[in-house]
């Protein structure tokens, strides 16, 4: 590991205020998602894809195709933490001529590896990179995020169908399990359950994790890696809205971005949490 | 050279390139013995992938395929392809992903099969989609030229083929030209553009139509996007009157494309030929007939058209 989980704590914790302070000044998107997903970016762009501005196009680099598109701020968020998009760009989201579009879209920032938000899309193509891979014999990795509710759509069964038949064990989906989506709850709205024993029907390699917890989301990674044969599903469990109270699984919270006073709120319960990681890293130090 | 589909034209023609493009990787949807994939299938089997009825994710794939730097075919009949229309949109057109879809059995010209198997409103969809390019070869030559210019140019292109036969109209010596009509007879009176199966029976009315002392120019149009402006405007300065002719609903099609030229540069009156409603099951030659497809009907319509 390069850094450690407290490490990796503190990051996440920064990029969920920038994610609050983006959303505020766009005045709108989608903060529940973007919360949600952010130890999994984290874990994904440290310790897995190490993502550079000097690999962010290589040819042979590890793929991370974000399908659940409206978590993008969490993506962006975490491109400028990596060095890939300056730091102030970030703050252009849903701007008019701004490279951070609303949903992403590789016509406007080539890092985000493919244009996604109209939802079920982006498992079909991280399979075709996957297995552009398989037949050039590269080494690269290829890793999904998925929506839960997104997991309703029909295209993404077909992919999920498909991707055991070629084998592909260069490729991990994720699904961000944080049980809600605009009309409410998954399960009221369509249930996915049984998700595990569906998806372990369809031939994959299942773990099921807490989406938060980094031990196991990097333990996830790394036995994903080892599967042979089969491509690997993570049920990463999360909640909606992590990290800030009154967001947190609120559905309401889906896709409205916070005003002035509630934007001041939640980012002094940030402020609060990085000031604790903070002062535990000095007690360790 | 008998007659021959130009799904199979394209099919001989994937196998070539397979063998000269390492990079070619092909894509079908349980139909490679109807769109001819399979021939390439046989011979480079490891760049062949069956995806199943599935198309969304057949489409996606190629997306992905794409973006890793592979050249992806992905075939199907046209009608089943812009039933996809979601995942072109975003994954192909918006992700500017390097893919070449390839629509077989369009138009009534299928026959038995019925509406239902009949590409007939896919050119409207896919030229409405920025990044994507539409073309439609006509017989046998411009086929396996327009395949092995596809496989080489950069962007998504939709290729739409027919299912049934169709005669040669161009010479051996043919030089297929992206995006540039191709005048195969002149004429002061009229211009006909047509486009892919009906080329033919545009060129036999025009030649029925020379009887009756009619002089119509005919214009292959293999490139509906992007169109040559150029040669359409010139030809409505010179012959005036203009008819389009396609196998395609007349809404977003050839005609359309045609008449969108000429409204903003050199407005002249146009009779659109093609499918106003749904096709329907029967013999491609009694569709033909009934739809105002054939030879015999086209010159009855630009009879009265000139008027």
């Amino acid at each position: 590991m390069e850094n450690s989980i407290l490490d990796l704590k503190i990051i996440a914790t920064k990029i969920r205020i920038d994610i609050i302070k983006m959303l505020n000044l766009a005045g709108s998107g989608h903060p529940g998602g973007s919360l949600s997903c952010v130890e999994i970016l984290v874990a994904l762009f440290w310790e897995k894809i190490k993502r550079t501005p000097e690999n962010a196009l290589d040819p042979d680099r590890d793929r991370f195709i974000l399908s659940k598109g409206h978590g993008v701020p969490a993506l962006y968020a975490v491109l400028a933490h990596r060095g890939v998009i300056p730091y102030e760009e970030i703050f252009t989201l849903r701007k008019i001529n701004s490279r951070l579009q609303g949903h992403p879209s590789r016509l406007d920032l080539p890092y985000v590896e493919a244009s996604t938000g109209s939802l079920g899309q982006g498992l079909s193509i991280a399979q075709g990179i996957a297995l552009a891979g398989k037949i050039d014999k590269k080494n690269y990795r290829v890793y999904c995020l998925l929506g839960d509710g997104e997991m309703q759509e029909g295209q993404v069964w077909e992919a999920i169908m498909s991707a055991p038949k070629f084998k592909l064990d260069n490729l991990c989906a994720i699904v961000d399990y944080n049980k809600g989506q605009i009309d409410g709850y998954v399960k009221d709205v369509m249930n996915i359950e049984p998700l595990v024993d569906k998806l372990r029907a369809f031939n994959w390699n299942v773990i099921e994790i807490d989406g938060h917890d980094f031990e196991q989301i990097l333990s996830a990674l790394d036995e994903a890696e080892l599967i042979k044969g089969k491509p690997t599903f993570i049920v990463a469990h999360t909640i909606k809205g992590k990290g800030v109270s009154f967001m947190e699984d609120n559905h309401e919270w889906h896709g409205k971005a916070p005003n002035d006073e509630e934007t001041k709120i939640a980012l002094k319960e940030l402020e609060e949490q990085l000031n604790e990681l903070l002062s535990q890293k000095m007690e360790v130090k | 050279m008998p007659a021959k589909a130009t799904r199979v034209s394209f099919g001989e023609a994937l196998e070539e390139l397979g063998e000269k493009i390492p990079d070619i990787v092909v894509l079908d949807a349980d139909l490679s013995k109807s769109t001819m994939s399979i021939k390439f299938a046989k011979k480079f089997p490891e760049r062949f992938f069956e995806m199943g009825i599935a198309e969304q994710n057949m489409i996606g794939t190629a997306a992905g395929l794409a973006l890793a730097g592979k050249i992806p075919f992905a075939c199907s009949f046209a009608c089943f392809l812009i039933g996809r229309y979601e995942t072109i949109r975003m994954s192909v057109a918006y992700t500017n992903a390097n893919v070449k879809l390839v629509g077989t059995h369009a138009g009534i010209g299928i026959g038995e099969d019925g509406y239902s198997q009949m590409g007939l409103e896919d050119i409207a969809l896919m030229r409405a989609l920025p990044n994507v390019s539409v073309v439609q070869p006509c017989d046998d030559i411009e086929t396996k030229q327009a395949v092995e210019y596809i496989a080489t140019h950069e962007g998504p292109v939709f290729l739409r083929l027919t299912r049934q036969a169709l005669e040669d109209v161009n010479p051996p010596d043919y030089k297929f030209n992206f995006g540039k009509g191709v005048v195969l007879k002149d004429g002061k009176d009229v211009t006909i553009f047509a486009t892919g199966g009906v080329v033919f029976n545009s060129l036999l009315a025009a030649e029925e139509l020379e009887k009756d002392g009619i002089s119509a120019r005919v214009v292959n149009i293999h490139t509906i996007k992007p169109i040559d402006e150029e040669l359409v405007i010139k030809c409505a300065i010179e012959t005036g009157r203009i008819v389009t002719v396609e196998d395609h609903n007349i809404v977003g099609g050839l005609g359309s494309a045609v008449m969108e030229v000429l409204s903003e540069n050199y407005p002249v009156k146009v009779k659109r030929i093609g499918i106003k409603k749904f096709g329907e099951s029967g013999s491609p030659k009694a569709l033909y007939e009934k739809y105002g497809l054939d030879a015999k009907s086209i010159a009855k319509t630009v009879r009265e058209f000139l008027k």
